[in-house]
Order: structure tokens, then C-alpha cells, then sequence
């Protein structure tokens, strides 16, 4: 079961946590507020709950499987308990792991953990992120084992992965831009780690610095690119389209699906308008890097079969001309989403159904059904190549060798 | 021994379309509510998804989605003088099981009543003399009028995105819509739905005939809505498939589409499914609800104790709970006292068949999509001249052109073979049906009461239901069916086929699931089981929704009512029972 | 006539209706199509051969091919049946079936003891004694001209079985036969669309949004199933 379904359901069994979202969490800009308040608000912007909290597990206690491409790597408990947690960690303690990725014992923290971004934060946020952890519930829960092949079992490696691919420092603005740019960037480039799966990684799993943002995996999902592309990037979307996106989960260009899905619901969704629209105005900022090959074109014979079961099984929401319903369901037409540069998330959407975030702005949480079932490898590679090139779109095909992978990979997961 | 639970603020039997509209306004009163379902939770996915949905023999045929009477049931007979039966499996009416109820798999066709509707007894009395209504006719007022629903039924429709055109906006008549409808204060928040060609064609045909169609009110969304409550529906796509089925798409209003999405996330409500209420608990004096006792899907008994007590079941059954719970008087026809069972009532349905020679596509079509006039309903005609009292709409409806169960044949057609194979050919895309949909008053004879022989899996007697049809409602339906023949005559088909609906009531083939009373409401207890808030008059802490409570049928699809009695009631729990718990109405 | 080699999909239909599709399936299979082919094909469910024997001409009667279309047999009804009356509905799962069981009129609906699939079961046999009885030979063995009259004998009632009303079992033998004919293919009969293709039915669609108002044009795309275009 996707992530993306699991929160779904448990929105609908009646998901305590949701109480939350009906108060406006306060901000940084807002004078006044103390440092708890303004730790939990970027704690959240940080999204640390996605990865602290298992399935059904206690809040912030860790244990939850992260898969790398190297294994499986467990999260660790950061509620206050003093002997499983992070009690006995100072607030420098918490900044030298964010800012260098090591913690409290002098060991290396994997980069699982996002420090190569989280480097970025100043340390006065640090330091309200310490207050506000201090006051979670103490859970005393052991952190898991890694699942990691020799030689990754040895920490000390990650001295040299550092050294090769880590640059520490606190984010620095530009001058050059403006305000909201340079919030925007912070945020971005910082707690909201967005290039974690935005960008394409190296073997070693390092981003590539100069690729950033132009796309990449994350989990079993392709993170579309966003740089100013009309076809596969946010070119086609104003600010406003950005910010509707992550404070709801969807806009009238697209739903959030997979672990974005997650993302707006447990992060984005709190964040304030004027955050978002900074976010907004960096992301636009974001320039095109690279070719615009595509990959292979895709053939009659699958066209016409992708549009049969189009016209089949899929009309009934994406309407016949693949326009969607206006604030129902996502269109598919002209969509960068549809027509990112890897089809994995479409693949693994339509294998495996879909769940538009439940946000407090817009409840609902339509769903997609699953067609795991309904329809073979042939027929999901042949749909899912013709979405991406009917109606103006144009993307890379997709064979049913690529359903097959996609399938397997969803096994592993557990989906 | 039941397992005694930690008190809830309120109880709720089922978890249909009117125990959501009280969660949904309950809680946000701050009272923690929790809805016990005899059926399963379901939800548009994965139960109602596009990609299973549409199968006409696991649901219309085989009755995927309906309570099983293997668990429930009641026992039928048309007349006091004869032995009840059991329906061993369901046909003439469909209730439904699983969260949503019967909201779940409606067609969606969502009317108000006539203002007129509230007040027959006295409305009659006034306009055609008290001799007009026959002896063992035992309508009544409703103790609410139809302006005190207004405000309630116009909630109702924003809860359900209703689309439609509007008659009458207050007092103003509108161009297209019904004329006869009551004043509403707004229009309705949807413009009408596409129209299939079968009900252009009535329009035309029914405007020839002097008559004044309309666009029937549809709880299909004819485009993506957002509700009172925040909830996003999507929009219809005429796939064909409403009643008996899920909507695939969210463009059918039920309790799904409409408020889980919101109720379903609160703290203070909670739900527990395969959990069929058995009793109404009452304290030694008799006067008070204390909870109810229930089965759960493993057999064992709990009892849930409760401030508030409402029953949300289908029709009949509140009423088999109240019997089994000894509240208020049982009704006795003989004696003729008591209320408890009292104006059960149903609908009188008929048929033209119209068969033409164009291709009609009768699959494109939704639950409500349809065109009627009104012309013949309630007291909108002069009924001085006959010898009957109520009437009903009659429509072109085009819900579907499922191929088991929705084909028409025409007049003659042999019922095998290859001659019925061959007008099955040539007739299933040309041909259509009007439909009339006419009232069924109560009376002395018409009622529910505990069946002396047979039980359900839980060792209660089953309820059993005497119900016929009278002369008043034969007359009446041929009256309605005659002038449905005029306009099929006027739409110039090949041939038409009027099917009058004959002889005794049949519990056998499917006519509606319109049943009601039982419980009905009024302004006195000696008629009426619950006052004219749905509270019953003997346990002011226990309230009855639903059908259950009409005194009578009109000619219209109740669910409308049915939501704005639960506005309504809802309102009167809030603003006045919890301020000051008690009986609302003095005798 | 030879019964064609089911598919493994229309076992898995089978099986599915007595047991929800995906405990069988688990999910994410490489392809649920390749899964299924492992499984072995099923013969009959519930009917004996001579039953089966029966139903294939009973339902012909019922539904006759012709030249141009496919009756009821060669759409598979009989398949149909055989399905149904080892799930849910032959066995009654969800009817009231407590006793006593006093005879009724007719506006009270079904009182048999029996289930649809005991019905079935004792029908046919005492229909064929009968035929024995009457022309010497099972019912498939009649001419066209007498199998009509047995069923018309039992349609109105005018033929008597020791066990069963026959007029009751006239009605549900119809009932299904036409609900097999027009039913979704992967229940076994409407094969190839026989059905839905002689009427014109376009099968499950989702949108007609567009086509609704093109009046009195034909529509065009080709019929389908809940499993696809080619049915079963």
C-alpha cells in the first residue's frame, strides 16, 4: 500500500492529527511568538515527521524504513527520552548534525538525513527547533538496525563522502535579488530539502549540483523538474499556482500524487501564504539546464492502443480530451507532471491509484482507483506513452518492460 | 451478558444519509456522536471505483449493495384476513446496508413536497369538503408546514449540489422550472443537466399536449461543486449507472461525496460498522433512553449508553426497533388506538412504454436526468371532479440503459424465443418510458406491527406489513397513466404501451423503495408518534429520522423531505433540546 | 458441442465469485493475466453433464441463434448458470430461509424450501423423466417443436413436477438465461458480446458527455467490458 493511500485512509478513519491543521501555525515574520512556536513551524516546514515517524508509530520516534539505492536505512527517535532519544543532545549538539551530519557521540549520520540541505540553516532556527523538540512527548523507543551490505555498515566512509560532496555553511543570501527570492531560497534550499528528489543524484547518491532541480527519483517516483520548462517544467505556472499547489494539493494544473502527495500533507499545507510565495518566486527562478531530448518517440501501434484503453478507463474523470475536471481531477493535458522527463510516477499512479492530499483548504481527498489488476503491462505502457503524446503532449515511451520494473519495485516496497 | 461501553453524548442507529447530517451537525455542536452501522464502511474508492462499478448483475440483479434478508427481513400479507409471509429475498423495495445507506445507490431524483402535501387533511377538508375523504382514509397533517422546511430543504439542496432549474423563486414564477413548486428562496445551486434526447422529445410532446415540463431536480452534479461543507463533487458524465450502484466519479450526492470527508476526520465522531442495534434502553421510569444494546459482527452484546438516542435506520425498520423496544403505543387496527406502525404508506408507480423509430442511446443517461410535469401532482389540479384524492408527477426519465433490466418490448411481444429476441434488437436503442410516480394516502388497514411466527437471527419476531392498494390510489395512478398516454401519443412513436399498475400490491416486482410511516409525525400524540421535531412524544430523549415519519405519501421521491426533516430536526436538537433538555412540544 | 477450453482469466471470475479477487491475486502480480495461467482450467462448478445437456438446449429455445447472431447456447448462458449456481445466488447466501415454509399467493413472493441451485437439480431431473415418460428421450433429443412445448407446458404451469412449482422454475430458468446473455462476459455467457452486440449496447462507459447531445446518431466506440474489449 502506497504511502500516499495510507494517509488517505487514515484521513477518512478519522485522523486526530488533522485537529492540527485548523489552527494557523505562527511564523517567523510574526514578532512575538516564541522560539517553541516557531520551532514547530519549521519542523514542519522541515518535514522532519515524514521520516521520524513510522506507520503507525508514536510521533517522532523514529523507525521508520528509508530506501536508499544502497539499502534499507532506519529513521532514529528524536523525542526528548534522555537514554533512545535526543534528551541529552544541547542545542549545538543539534546544530553540528544538521550543519555537518554528525551527532552527539562524534559518529556520522548518513545522508539519509538531510544535512547536505539542512546545512543551510541558520542557527537561530536551529536553536527554536531544539526548544520545540524539547517538548515533545519522551517516547523511549531503540533506533533500528541500518540494512546496509558492507562496507556502508562503516560510518567512517562517510568522512570521504563528505568531503567529496557536502558544502557546509549557513545559507547565504543574494543581494542581488529580492526578499521573498532570497526567504524562498532558504527555504527551499534548506529545511525543505525539495532537491532531495527534485534533483537528479550520482552514484554515491550525492545531487548533482549542476542538475539541480531539473529532476530525479525519490522513492518510486520521478520528482518532475522544476525549472521553467512549458512542457515538463513549471513553466506554464505563476506563483500563484505554486502556492495553491502546496497549501492545497492540487491547483487547476495538477494534483500532488505519490510522496508529494505527503509532502503537501504533512509539510507544505501549514505553511503561510507568504512562505509559499517566496518558494514560488525562487522556484521560478530556476533556470533550464541541459538538452531537450525526450528519449525515444512513441509508436503508432501503442498510440493506438494507449487510446483505447484512454477512451476506456480512464474518460470517466480525465474527460475525453484529457482535460480533467476543473478543481476535481487533475488534467493530464499539457500537464508537466504527465510529461516529465521519467514516466515512474505516472506508471506507478496508474498501477497502484492515487489519493489528491487531504489539506484543511480542500478536504476532500478524491481518489483514483488502482489498475493493477484491470490491465496488463502492454496496456499500462501503452496508455501511460499515450498521455504523454496525446492532446500536444510529447514525452519519452514507455515499454512494458518499465510496468514490469515498476511493478517489482512496488512489490519490494511492500505497496 | 452485554458489555457495558462508556456513554457517548449521542447514539445514532445507522450510518445513512441522516445519521451523517447529524454527525456532521452534532459534533460541530461540540457533542461527541457515534454512529452504529449494521453493514459494512464503504467509499467511492475502492467500492464504487469506475473500474468495477458498472456491473449490472452484481448489483441491480444480484443486489451487491441492499441489506440481506437472511439477517432482516419482514413478513407481507395484503390483508388482515391472511397469513404473512416472509420476503425471503428482496424485490419490491431495495434498503440498503453500509455506511451511506440507501443515499449510497439512489438515482439522486431530489424534490421538495408541495406546500399542500403538509396539510392534505385539512387542505382537503377546506377546498373539497370532509366527506371528500373516505372513512378508513387516516391522512393527517404533518405538524410542520412547508415554510417552516424552506430554509431546511434549501440546505439540503446546497449539501447536494442539486441541479435543476427554479419554478418559483419566491413567489416569482420562473421560466423552465416547475410552477407549481412551493416558493423556494433561492434557485438551485447547479444549472440542469444535459439533456438526453428522449426528454427533448417528451418536453416537446408534453408542451403540445398543454402541459408544463421541466428539467427534473437532480442530485447529479452538472458540473464540479463545492458544497457547504468545503466537500469538492466532481461532475456527471451520463455513464448510466446511478440507482443500485456507487458513483465512480463523485457526482452523485450521498453521504460520501458529500460530508465523510470532513465528518470522518473529527475527533468527536466515531462509527462502528457490522453492528446491528437490537434494543432502545429505557430507565425504570419508561421516559428516558439510556443507550442502546447491540450485536457486533462476532455475536457479542454490547450496550451503549447515551444521552440522546436516534434512530436513522431505513423506514421500517425504526419502527421494528421501537416495537421491539416497547416505545409508545403499538397500533392496533381494530381497536384503532395506538400509533406505533400506523399510516405505513408506500407509492403507486406505472408506465407508457414509447417506441420510436431514431436511435435514442438510452445508455447515456443519469439517475436524475429527466423531464416532468407537475400538472397532476398533489392538489395541483381540480380534483372536484373525481373520485380520488393525491396525484404524482409523471417523467420522462432516461437513468440508464442497463440491457438486463432496463429494455422495453412492445405490446405483445412474446416473453421467449426468437420473436422476443428479435424486438429486443430492434427495440432497445428506440425506445423509451414515462414513468408516473403517484401518492399512496394511509389508512386503518395499512400498517406495521410484530409478526407472530417468524424471526430474525437474533430471535426478534420479524416486522410484518399489511399493505394493499385502494381504490383511491388505482384510480388515481390509471388517471396519472392515461395522461402519460397522451403525451407518449403526442411524441409520435411507432406504438406505445401503457402499463397500468393492476391488482393487489406484490411484495415480487420492484416498484420503489419509497416506504414510509410507522412513526409518523404530528401535532398530536394520539396519532403521532413523534412530535413535529422527529422527537417522540414518550421518550423526549429519542428522536426518529427518515421516512419513517411521513403520516402519508405524496407524489414525489421522499429523500428530499427526508433531508430537510433532518436539517430541521438537527436544528431544533441544537437551538432548543440542549439548552433545555426536554419535551419540545407541550400537550 | 465440444465446450471451449476456458480461459484463465474466466477461472479467476469464477473462483472470485465465491472469494474477493484479490486474496487470490495479491497485488502488484508481474501480470495478473500470467499469474492466472498457472492456475488450471475448471470444468463445470456446480451442473452434471446431463444437466448441462439439458440447459444447452433449453436455453437455445429460450434464446435461438440465427444466422446472424449468436443464441443463447453458443453465448455461453449455460456457463452462466453453472457459475451462479455454485456462488451466492444458487446457494440462497443471502436469503431468508427459516421455516415454516406455508404456501402463499403470489403477491408474497418466492417460499421454497429449495435453494436456485436444489431447484435446478430437481427440475431438470424430473423434466427429463418426463420427456422419457412422454417422447422416450432426454430433452436435448426432442425436436425444436417439443422442447418448446415442455417449456410452454412449464411456463403455464400445465406440467407438473413432484418437487418444484414449474411455473417458478420456468421464471428463474428465463431470468437467468436472459441475465446471462446480457450480462458482463466475465461471468461467463454474453460471450464474445453475443448479447450486448445484438442490441447494441456499447457495454461499461464512463463518459458520454460528449455524445449525449448528438441526437439521434449512432455511437461508435467498440463495446467493452468490465475486463477490457475482448470480455471475459
Amino acid at each position: 500500500m502506497y504511502r500516499t493511500i495510507f494517509i488517505g485512509m487514515t484521513g477518512l478513519l478519522g485522523f486526530a492529527a488533522m485537529a492540527a491543521a485548523t489552527t494557523p501555525l505562527p511564523t517567523q515574520s510574526q514578532p512575538g511568538h516564541s522560539a517553541i512556536q516557531r520551532g514547530l513551524y519549521l519542523v514542519k516546514a522541515g518535514d522532519c515527521a515524514a521520516c521520524h515517524t513510522a506507520d503507525g508509530g508514536k510521533p517522532f520516534a523514529g523507525g521508520r524504513a528509508v530506501p536508499t539505492p544502497f539499502g534499507v536505512i532506519y529513521s532514529t527517535n528524536i523525542t526528548p527520552d534522555k537514554d533512545t532519544g535526543i534528551g541529552k543532545w544541547t542545542e549545538a549538539g543539534l546544530y553540528r548534525a544538521m550543519h555537518s551530519g554528525i551527532d552527539r557521540q562524534g559518529n556520522h549520520l548518513y545522508p539519509a538525513f538531510p544535512y547536505p540541505w539542512y546545512t543551510k540553516v541558520t542557527p537561530g532556527d536551529v536553536r527554536a527547533i531544539h526548544a520545540y523538540l524539547g517538548t515533545l512527548t519522551a517516547v523511549r523507543q531503540v533506533d533500528r538496525k541500518n540494512k546496509l551490505p558492507w562496507p556502508l555498515t562503516m560510518r567512517s566512509g562517510l568522512a570521504v563522502w563528505n568531503k567529496m560532496y557536502l558544502k557546509q555553511g549557513t545559507f547565504a543570501g543574494n543581494a542581488n535579488k529580492s526578499a521573498p527570492w532570497n526567504r524562498g531560497a532558504y527555504l527551499v534550499n534548506g529545511l525543505g530539502h525539495c532537491g532531495a528528489c527534485h534533483t537528479k543524484k550520482n552514484f554515491a547518491g550525492a545531487v548533482k549540483t549542476d542538475q539541480a532541480f531539473q529532476g530525479g527519483m525519490g522513492e518510486n517516483a520521478f520528482a518532475p523538474s522544476l525549472a521553467g520548462d512549458m512542457r515538463d517544467g513549471l513553466g506554464g505556472w505563476t506563483v500563484a499556482d505554486i502556492v495553491e499547489y502546496l497549501k492545497t494539493g492540487s491547483n487547476d494544473k495538477s494534483s500532488a500524487a505519490g510522496p508529494m502527495a505527503e509532502v503537501v500533507h504533512d509539510s507544505t499545507q501549514y505553511l503561510t501564504d507568504a512562505d509559499l510565495t517566496a518558494i514560488g518566486t525562487y522556484l521560478k527562478d530556476v533556470p533550464r539546464i541541459g538538452s531537450k531530448a525526450n528519449g525515444n518517440e512513441a509508436g503508432n501501434n501503442q498510440m493506438t492502443q494507449g487510446a483505447a484503453v484512454y477512451a476506456d478507463d480512464c474518460t470517466g474523470c480525465h474527460m475525453d480530451g484529457g482535460q480533467g475536471m476543473a478543481h476535481v481531477f487533475p488534467p493530464l493535458k499539457g500537464s508537466a507532471a504527465i510529461q516529465a522527463k521519467k514516466p515512474d510516477t505516472i506508471i506507478n499512479v496508474v498501477l497502484g491509484g492515487a489519493a489528491i492530499p487531504v489539506t484543511t483548504t480542500k478536504p476532500t481527498g478524491l481518489k483514483m482507483p488502482n489498475f493493477h489488476d484491470k490491465l496488463d503491462n502492454a496496456q499500462v505502457a501503452a496508455v501511460v506513452t499515450y498521455i504523454r503524446n496525446a492532446w500536444g503532449n510529447r514525452a519519452s515511451s514507455v515499454s512494458a518492460g518499465d510496468v514490469a520494473d515498476m511493478r517489482k519495485q512496488m512489490r519490494q516496497k511492500g505497496d | 451478558m452485554a458489555t457495558r461501553l462508556k456513554e457517548v453524548d449521542v447514539v445514532l442507529v445507522g450510518f445513512g444519509l441522516t445519521a451523517s447530517i447529524l454527525a456532521q451537525e452534532l459534533t460541530d455542536a461540540g457533542l461527541q456522536v457515534l454512529a452504529l452501522e449494521r453493514g459494512g464502511f464503504r467509499d467511492t474508492v475502492p467500492d464504487f471505483s469506475t473500474t468495477t462499478i458498472q456491473d449490472e448483475l452484481k448489483y441491480a440483479v444480484r443486489h451487491g449493495l441492499f441489506e440481506e434478508p437472511e439477517r432482516e427481513t419482514l413478513t407481507f400479507r395484503n390483508s388482515m384476513d391472511q397469513c404473512a409471509l416472509p420476503m425471503r429475498h428482496l424485490g419490491s423495495f431495495l434498503p440498503a446496508s453500509g455506511a451511506g445507506g440507501a443515499a449510497v445507490h439512489w438515482n439522486g431524483q431530489h424534490w421538495r413536497f408541495l406546500p399542500d402535501d403538509f396539510v392534505i387533511r385539512s387542505h382537503t377538508e377546506q377546498r373539497y369538503g370532509k366527506k371528500f375523504i373516505p372513512e378508513n382514509m387516516t391522512i393527517q397533517d404533518w405538524g410542520v408546514t412547508y415554510a417552516d422546511l424552506e430554509p431546511y430543504y434549501d440546505k439540503f439542496d446546497y449539501l447536494n449540489g442539486v441541479s435543476g432549474q427554479a419554478g418559483n423563486i419566491q413567489g416569482v414564477i420562473q421560466q423552465g422550472g416547475n410552477p407549481f413548486e412551493g416558493a423556494r428562496q433561492r434557485g438551485y445551486p447547479n444549472p440542469p443537466l444535459k439533456r438526453s434526447y428522449p426528454t427533448v422529445l417528451f418536453e416537446k410532446a408534453a408542451k403540445e399536449a398543454g402541459f408544463k415540463p421541466f428539467p427534473c431536480p437532480a442530485s447529479n452534479t452538472s458540473r464540479p461543486y463545492k458544497n457547504i461543507y468545503g466537500v469538492q463533487m466532481g461532475e456527471c458524465t451520463y455513464c448510466g449507472f446511478c440507482e443500485w450502484f456507487g458513483c465512480g466519479n463523485y457526482s452523485k450526492a450521498s453521504p460520501q461525496t458529500t460530508i465523510f470527508p470532513v465528518l470522518l476526520k473529527k475527533d468527536s465522531f466515531s462509527y462502528r460498522t457490522q453492528c446491528e442495534v437490537t434494543r432502545i434502553n429505557l430507565d425504570s421510569t419508561g421516559k428516558r433512553a439510556t443507550g442502546v444494546n447491540y450485536v457486533d459482527a462476532q455475536g457479542r452484546e454490547f450496550e451503549q449508553p447515551a444521552q440522546i438516542v436516534i434512530t436513522c435506520a431505513f423506514a421500517q425498520h425504526n419502527v421494528h426497533l421501537l416495537l421491539l423496544s416497547k416505545i409508545g403505543k403499538p397500533y392496533d387496527p381494530v381497536a384503532n388506538t395506538g400509533v406505533v406502525g400506523r399510516n405505513y404508506a408506500y407509492q403507486i408507480t406505472s408506465a407508457v412504454d414509447v417506441f420510436l423509430d431514431e436511435i435514442l442511446n438510452p445508455f447515456m443517461g443519469a439517475g436524475a436526468l429527466g423531464q416532468a410535469i407537475d400538472d397532476f401532482n398533489g392538489d395541483n389540479f381540480d380534483h372536484a371532479p373525481y373520485d380520488f384524492i393525491g396525484g404524482g408527477y409523471i417523467a420522462l426519465w432516461t437513468t440508464g440503459g442497463r440491457p438486463i433490466l432496463q429494455h422495453q418490448l412492445p405490446e405483445g411481444t412474446p416473453k421467449w424465443g426468437a420473436g422476443w429476441k428479435k424486438a429486443l434488437q430492434e427495440n432497445y436503442l428506440k425506445s423509451c418510458s414515462i414513468a408516473t410516480h403517484g401518492s399512496v394516502m394511509s389508512y386503518r388497514d395499512s400498517y406495521l406491527d410484530l409478526d407472530p411466527t417468524w424471526k430474525d437471527i437474533y430471535g426478534n419476531p420479524l416486522l410484518r406489513l399489511t399493505f394493499d392498494y385502494h381504490k383511491n390510489e388505482h384510480d388515481m395512478s390509471n388517471f396519472l397513466t392515461d395522461k402519460a398516454a397522451v403525451i407518449a401519443k403526442a411524441m409520435n412513436p411507432r406504438s406505445f404501451h401503457p402499463k397500468p399498475r393492476k391488482g393487489h400490491y406484490s411484495i415480487v416486482p420492484y416498484q420503489t423503495t419509497h416506504n414510509t410511516g410507522g412513526a409518523a409525525m404530528g401535532d398530536d400524540p394520539r396519532t403521532s408518534v413523534v412530535n413535529r421535531y422527529l422527537q417522540s412524544w414518550d421518550v423526549p430523549n429519542l428522536f426518529v429520522m427518515g421516512s419513517s415519519v411521513f403520516p402519508q405519501n405524496a407524489g414525489y421521491n421522499p429523500t428530499g423531505t427526508i433531508g430537510a426533516l433532518t436539517y430541521w430536526a438537527v436544528d431544533a436538537i441544537k437551538n432548543q433540546y440542549l439548552k433545555n433538555p426536554g419535551p419540545l412540544v407541550q400537550v | 458441442m465440444a465446450n471451449p477450453p476456458i480461459s484463465r482469466r474466466r477461472f479467476l471470475q469464477a473462483a472470485a465469485l465465491a472469494v474477493p479477487a484479490a486474496s487470490l491475486l495479491g497485488c502488484h502480480s508481474d501480470d495478473s493475466r500470467k499469474i492466472l495461467a498457472a492456475a488450471n482450467a475448471p470444468g463445470p462448478l456446480y451442473l452434471s453433464e446431463g444437466e448441462r445437456h439439458f440447459l444447452d438446449a433449453a436455453v437455445e429455445r429460450l434464446i435461438p441463434g440465427d444466422a446472424k447472431h449468436p443464441g443463447a447456447r453458443e453465448a455461453g448462458v449455460t456457463t452462466f448458470i453453472d457459475r451462479q449456481l455454485s456462488g451466492p445466488y444458487g446457494m440462497a447466501e443471502t436469503w431468508y430461509m427459516q421455516g415454516p415454509w406455508p404456501t402463499g399467493d403470489e403477491e408474497q413472493g418466492w417460499q421454497s424450501k429449495l435453494t436456485p441451485a436444489q431447484m435446478y437439480r430437481a427440475a431438470i431431473r424430473d423434466i427429463q423423466s418426463h420427456c422419457q415418460q412422454k417422447y422416450g428421450k432426454h430433452y436435448e433429443a426432442l425436436s425444436t417443436d417439443q422442447q418448446d412445448d415442455v417449456l410452454h407446458g412449464l411456463e403455464q404451469g400445465h406440467l407438473d413436477l413432484p418437487d418444484t412449482s414449474a411455473k417458478q422454475f420456468f421464471q428463474m430458468l428465463l431470468h437467468n438465461t436472459q441475465e446471462g446473455f446480457l450480462a458482463d462476459p466475465m461471468y461467463g455467457g454474453n460471450r464474445d458480446f453475443a448479447g450486448w452486440k445484438l442490441i447494441g449496447f456499447p457495454g461499461p462507459r464512463y463518459n458520454y458527455v460528449a455524445e449525449i447531445e448528438q441526437y439521434g446518431k449512432p455511437y461508435t466506440l467498440p463495446t467493452v467490458g468490465l475486463n477490457g474489449r475482448t470480455g471475459a
